[in-house]
């Protein structure tokens, strides 16, 4: 093997002693130096940084909190007042770390909604955005373990009503939650292990970040207009520009973050977090965190078990697309052939769960009557799918989305699509938080129907159909980018 | 057009932490508190005639069982002071050589001494129902100060023809009305050292004030670290600021 002759790159001779060796200085150069940005990059394209720099304030306070605290469910709650009133500076860690779980997600959501404005998840970014959302999933696991550590009402009662939908999972479910839980109840067994994960997810998330910046140090940033860059004329290293960009922003960032840890570390948390866990006492209201509320309310719009009835009636609905499909695509003969073919995998589908249903069910007294009220799929179920459901669509998205236009700017229609989707996940967000009765319950519904629409049928409609505005031909005959100066 | 989404998005971050109000219950009125706000610091003198009530009303209930004597220190009491409060209860230690427990006078390292054996002790004593212990109550009840302070001075009559059972209170703030606490402070219920006129208001708000330093003993440290920081992080920022435009201002 015969390598390049290294020259000198370095003036500081130690630098250059490593960097033959080690190329790290190389690297660093190559990647934070001078890696070209599109120079078009705006604020929104500083949320990931701000993201990692909350990761790393995460994993250095909850180790330095870990060192005080004690996994025991009769002792947590204890040793996190402990933390709070006698270790030096225990009061700032632990308001760090509980607030700064928030700003992480306020860092995140914001990135993911840049990334849905801008087209970042098309090609060539879908890795790099199926990566993002696993690093959305492991936030979601480590944060929901994390609350649980203190061990109050909130978190002993949020991981009973979480970890119990798993046994609505059809024959594995009652299984599944006792082997979640090392027991038959939320006991001292689940906060061990979920100290245990929340001591180890963090670091799994820094590596799957590590291959998330990896990816995109292969494709570059995409830019407010959505188109690669050309030349060098479209784009500026990233030190000194993006450096002093994203430096700024982060300051701005942090400040809201420590304003909240000094002067409101509690606006972002339930006051029942402040009482001890107590099994006997069930709190008036089980709330999760403000991060998982929309999920929690897409879980809560299914509030209708799927009976045989129901079954029943879409099978028939079923057989009556049959010869709609063939009138409507009576020009087509493979189309034709794909939406039988389509309809026959469903209609299949729903005999066979129904079949199943019926099958393992033991009625008192079989009757036609009782047989009808059999359910297939419980409301509970349905909202268990559904939520894991609505964030597995992102994983999906870039080829559900396959309009070649990246940037909303010039897609008028599906820009306004986004800012419903986005009323839509705030309506979500704000009907979680409310008692499951009244109005609040159809707004969450409404809302939950559209999410599935948007991604569902808005976006594969609006792929094919939607006429777009012209796309500059580069970045830097973008108008819109030339006016403002950068 | 994501400029305008972003306010949205904090539009969205107000709405989500809004509290849900909780089932029957009536929101408490806003009240004014010397320790709120960016600047607020705790009225020491308050916090101690606060600390009165507790020891001399509230401590025949509720334990608090967080605090030890000496983070009394807080409330503006010396050492000597403090060893003297401590030294008021007896508490049990041991085994000592012999394999005997024995009584010994509190030390400022003990904790409040707690007014029942156990949570069986508490409600026997009580008709059935737990005094919670206060250590951290006005941090665990929506709307926090208010709602302890409120609670202490919501007795009233109740509405005509409603009627609780034996032992229950009606109670404006508390949440379904009828409390199993009797209204504990009446006109005069203590004397207080310093002269203050001791009203059902003034003990109410006294012993809220003691019982939200209870629970955020290190508020006026971190506010007045806080100050600090932000100070700091504004001329960050404005430094960050003005090299950013030094940087990018040849870029057009
Ligand atoms: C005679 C015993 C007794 C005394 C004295 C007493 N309490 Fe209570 N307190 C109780 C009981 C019992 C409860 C539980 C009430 C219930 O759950 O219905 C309670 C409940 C409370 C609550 C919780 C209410 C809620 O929202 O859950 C607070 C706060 C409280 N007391 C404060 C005080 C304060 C402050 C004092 C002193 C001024 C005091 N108590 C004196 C017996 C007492
Ligand atoms: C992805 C990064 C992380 C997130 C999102 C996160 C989230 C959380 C949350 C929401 C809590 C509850 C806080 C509270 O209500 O008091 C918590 C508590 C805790 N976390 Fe983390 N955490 C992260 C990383 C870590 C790491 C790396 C460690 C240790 C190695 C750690 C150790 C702890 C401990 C000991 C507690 C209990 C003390 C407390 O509640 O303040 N965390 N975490």
């Amino acid at each position: 093997m015969s390598r390049p002759a290294q020259t000198e790159k370095f003036q500081n001779p130690v630098v250059q002693w490593i960097d033959e060796r080690l190329p790290i200085f190389t690297m660093l150069i190559k990647e934070y130096g001078v890696f070209p940005m599109p120079k078009n990059a705006n604020y929104l394209w500083s949320f990931g940084g701000m993201a990692l720099t909350m990761l790393i304030i995460m994993i250095v306070s909850g180790v330095v909190l870990a060192m005080s605290y004690t996994p025991h469910v009769d002792m947590a709650f204890n040793s996190v007042e402990r933390i709070m009133r006698d270790v030096n500076y225990g009061w700032l860690l632990r308001y760090i770390h509980m607030n700064g779980a928030s700003f992480f997600f306020i860092a995140v959501y914001i990135h993911i909604m840049r990334g849905l404005y801008f087209g970042s998840y098309k090609k060539p970014r879908e890795i790099l955005w199926i990566v993002g959302v696993v690093i959305f999933l492991l936030m979601m696991a480590t944060a929901f373990m994390g609350y649980a550590l203190p061990w109050s009402q909130m978190s002993g009662w949020g991981v009973t009503v979480i970890t119990s939908l798993f046994a609505k999972f059809p024959l594995i479910g009652d299984g599944l939650v006792t082997w979640l839980w090392g027991g038959f109840s939320v006991d001292n067994p689940t906060l061990n292990r979920f100290f245990a994960l929340h001591f180890l997810l963090p670091f799994v998330i820094l590596g799957v970040v590590f291959i998330h910046v990896w990816a995109l140090h292969i494709t570059g940033s995409n830019n407010p207009a959505g188109v690669e860059p050309k030349s060098e004329k479209d784009t500026l290293p990233f030190h000194p520009y993006f450096t002093s960009k994203d430096g700024f922003a982060l300051v701005v960032f942090l400040t809201v973050f420590l304003g909240t840890v000094f002067f409101a570390p509690l606006a972002l948390t339930e006051f029942d977090h402040f009482k001890a866990y107590d099994s006997m006492v069930t709190p008036p209201h089980i709330v999760p965190e403000w991060y998982f509320l929309p999920f929690y309310a897409i879980l809560k719009s299914f509030v209708y078990d799927f009976t045989v009835v129901l079954a029943l009636l879409a099978m028939g609905g079923l057989l009556l697309a049959f010869p709609a499909a063939y009138v409507f695509f009576k020009g087509d003969k493979k189309k034709r052939d794909m939406a039988f073919m389509g309809l026959g995998a469903l209609l299949g589908g729903l005999v066979l769960i129904t079949l199943l249903a019926i099958a393992t069910t033991h009625l008192e007294q079989p009757s036609a009557a009782a047989y009808l009220k059999v359910v297939i799929i419980p409301a509970a179920l349905q909202g268990v799918l559904a939520m894991f459901g609505s964030i597995l669509l992102l994983v999906v998205l870039p080829w559900i989305d396959c309009s070649p236009v990246k940037s909303a700017r010039y897609r008028p229609i599906y820009k306004k699509c986004l800012l419903v989707l986005l009323i839509s996940f705030i309506t979500l967000g704000y009907t979680g938080a409310q008692l499951p009765e009244g109005w609040p319950v159809i707004a969450g519904q409404v809302a939950t129907l559209y999410y599935f629409a948007h991604f569902l049928v808005i976006l594969p409609y609006l792929a094919r159909k939607e006429k777009t505005l012209p796309v500059p031909n580069s970045i830097s005959e973008d108008p819109c980018c030339a006016s403002k100066g950068n | 057009m994501y400029k305008k989404s972003l306010p949205l998005v904090l539009a969205a971050l107000v709405a989500f932490s809004a509290p849900a109000p909780a089932a029957e219950s009536v929101a408490p009125p806003k009240q004014h508190w010397h320790h709120q706000g960016v600047f607020g610091t705790y009225d020491k003198a308050s916090l101690q005639r606060g600390f009165q009530v507790y020891k001399q009303v509230c401590s025949a209930c509720h334990g608090m069982k967080l605090l030890s004597y000496r983070n009394l220190a807080g409330l503006g009491y010396n050492e000597d002071e403090i060893k003297a409060i401590a030294a008021e209860y007896t508490v049990v230690d041991g085994p000592n050589d012999d394999g005997d427990m024995f009584e010994r006078a509190a030390r400022p390292a003990d904790r409040f001494k707690a007014p029942f054996a156990n949570d069986k002790a508490a409600r026997a004593a009580n008709g059935g129902a737990l005094p919670p212990d206060l250590s951290l109550v006005v941090k665990a009840r929506h709307n926090h100060e208010d709602y302890i302070f409120a609670l202490l001075t919501g007795y009233q009559n109740p509405p005509a023809g409603e009627e609780g059972l034996p032992g229950m209170s009606w109670n404006k703030y508390f949440a379904g009305h009828w409390i199993s606490m009797a209204p504990p402070l009446v006109e005069g219920a203590v004397s207080y050292a310093d002269g203050t006129d001791a009203s059902v208001e003034q003990m109410a708000k006294d012993v809220t004030q003691f019982l939200a330093w209870a629970g955020e003993p290190h508020m006026e440290e971190r506010k007045k670290m806080g100050i600090k920081v932000m100070l700091f992080m504004f001329v960050f920022a404005g430094i960050m600021l003005a090299a950013k435009r030094k940087v990018w201002a040849a870029v057009h």
